[in-house]
């Protein structure tokens, strides 16, 4: 079914964030994210891309505007069937317990029972690769394989929709590609409508069918960027010329939307 | 992957042991000495030799009452780690709780126990119930703050993500705020139960008791009166010694909570 047609996953209308203290923290905006969507949202420091998407998670009220989940109020999602997840910037993990109970944990405040949860711990755990490190604590683990914990953790639910503020950002670049590899398998095997954070131009193009380009003070979308590729990427995709021009496209438009003079940039 | 950190070592954890008691000996040693070459007096001061005599010959005596000071002061911390979580879980339960009840707490922690043990004793018939509570009163304070500071310093992140699960007030305390408050609650605990102690002693000396269940500090107060200063500092020695054992008992359970996860106990 085209994007149109479909059903959005998110729909935002005129939705707009002003804090108590008076910060305008993203001017009125209007977004659709269609299901089955990989959708990235860019931009400099301060231009709103974790508001919004806490505003989409239900960890902010919107000050204006209307904010739907499959045309349901973002409370009632569990009533059309669908649920979300979120994946934060840091793997938020207990550092008390092993793995595997963090990686249950929302399904032991949802009451799953015990044999349900321990078959779908297990599963969630083969899936990001760490079956065989369920007993171990997180300090025992390197910085990528907590977030792979994190992103088993926000698996384990069966999610619909995914959100992610920038996951990888405090990681190596050679794990840091490796998870973004690993992350689209999982979208496309799971069926997921991902809306993801960064401040990576390459990691936008590598995974998005989308890109939306945000500007700060106020917070608002100011440019979207179809990857018009196939999935799974091709092997060469990350160094062929056509990721060059969607990485140079965004570039300039990251720039006009921070103030920046291309020529000055260039220079 | 970072590898596992390696369990203290054998010989860091005989280190632990040997260097005290290593200084200890030195201690000791220049002590016995001092006494003999400036012909001090044992009722002044009694050599470590005199004082180990002492020991040897009121054991019966000094053992009982250490056996009373140490319940007083045992009995005296499990009612103030009770009583603290149990204040701390209200205090964060709910801001109006801790607004009210706080500046009683402090109250308690600067009011001098030497001030409020006499009526304390006055108002209680029991002579071991009085002890304890003006032990507790003293051990108290550590364990509330250190509690709710504990209970209150979630990480944000993880607060955000139950939440985000919807988890109910219960779910959040006994998951989340309950654990993490745990290194600050053994914090607490050191510190308490080296207050526990004082306030027992303390308490014994203003009670002032004699015959049957009199602590150490009784028998200090006695050694004191009879110029038996050897018998004093014997049963000085042994408070210090409750204290030790007292503070490593403390730190066992804290490592046994804690070893696996915490930085302050890896």
């Amino acid at each position: 079914m085209d994007d149109a047609v479909r059903p959005p996953a998110v729909e935002l209308r005129s939705v707009g964030m002003t804090y108590p203290n008076g910060t305008r923290a993203l001017q009125p905006l209007e977004l659709r994210v269609a299901e089955g969507e990989f959708l990235t949202l860019i931009g400099p420091s301060g231009c709103g891309k974790s508001t919004l998407l806490n505003l989409v998670a239900g960890l902010l009220e919107p000050s204006e505007g209307t904010l739907r989940l499959w045309q349901r109020p973002v409370r009632q999602i569990e009533s059309t069937g669908h649920r979300l997840s979120f994946v934060f910037q840091s793997p938020t993990l207990m550092p008390w317990a092993d793995v595997q109970t963090n990686v249950r944990l929302p399904l032991d405040l949802a009451r799953v029972n015990p044999h349900e949860a321990a078959s779908r711990v297990r599963e969630a755990l083969a899936l990001v690769g760490l079956h065989r490190n369920a007993g171990q604590r997180p300090r025992e683990l390197s910085g990528g394989m907590r977030m792979r914990v994190s992103i088993a953790r926000a698996l384990v639910t069966r999610p619909t929709l995914l959100l992610m503020d920038e996951p990888f950002g405090a990681l190596d670049e050679i794990t840091r590609d490796k998870l973004d590899a690993e992350l689209l398998a999982l979208w496309r095997q799971q069926g997921l409508t991902v809306v993801f954070v960064t401040h990576s131009i390459h990691e936008a193009v590598y995974l998005s069918t989308r890109v939306l380009v945000m500007a700060a003070q106020p917070g608002r979308l100011v440019d979207e960027l179809r990857i018009d590729e196939p999935c799974p990427r091709a092997p060469g995709f990350r160094v062929g010329t056509r990721f060059a021009a969607y990485a140079q496209r965004l570039q300039h438009s990251l720039l006009r939307a921070s103030g920046t003079p291309l020529d000055e940039a260039s220079a | 992957m970072r590898p596992a950190e390696p369990p203290r070592s054998a010989r860091s954890r005989l280190r632990g042991f040997v260097y005290p008691l290593a200084l200890a000996f030195v201690l000791l040693a220049l002590w016995q000495w001092a006494v003999v070459a400036f012909e001090l007096p044992a009722f002044l001061v009694p050599s470590p030799l005199r004082v180990a005599q002492a020991l040897q010959d009121d054991a019966p005596l000094l053992l009982a009452a250490l056996w009373v000071t140490l319940k007083i002061t045992v009995l005296a911390l499990l009612c103030a780690t009770l009583l603290g979580v149990l204040i701390a879980f209200a205090f964060v339960q709910s801001r109006s709780i801790e607004t009210a009840l706080l500046p009683y707490a402090v109250l308690l922690q600067v009011t001098p126990i030497v001030a409020i043990a006499p009526l304390i004793i006055v108002w209680v018939k029991d002579a071991t119930a009085s002890l304890v509570i003006c032990a507790t009163l003293v051990a108290l304070f550590p364990m509330i703050s250190n509690t709710t500071l504990g209970l209150r310093s979630v990480d944000p992140g993880l607060l955000s993500y139950f939440r985000l699960n919807r988890a109910s007030r219960w779910q959040l305390l006994w998951r989340l705020r309950v654990p993490g408050a745990l290194p600050y609650f053994f914090a607490g605990l050191r510190i308490s139960s080296g207050l526990a102690l004082i306030g027992a002693v303390v308490a014994e000396f203003v009670a002032g008791t004699g015959g049957t269940g009199s602590g150490l500090a009784y028998q200090i107060l006695q050694s004191g009166y009879q110029l038996n200063i050897a018998r004093l500092f014997a049963a000085l020695g042994l408070i210090a010694l409750a204290g030790v054992l007292l503070h490593a008992a403390v730190a066992v359970l804290s490592r046994w909570a804690l070893g696996g996860w915490h930085d302050s106990e890896a």
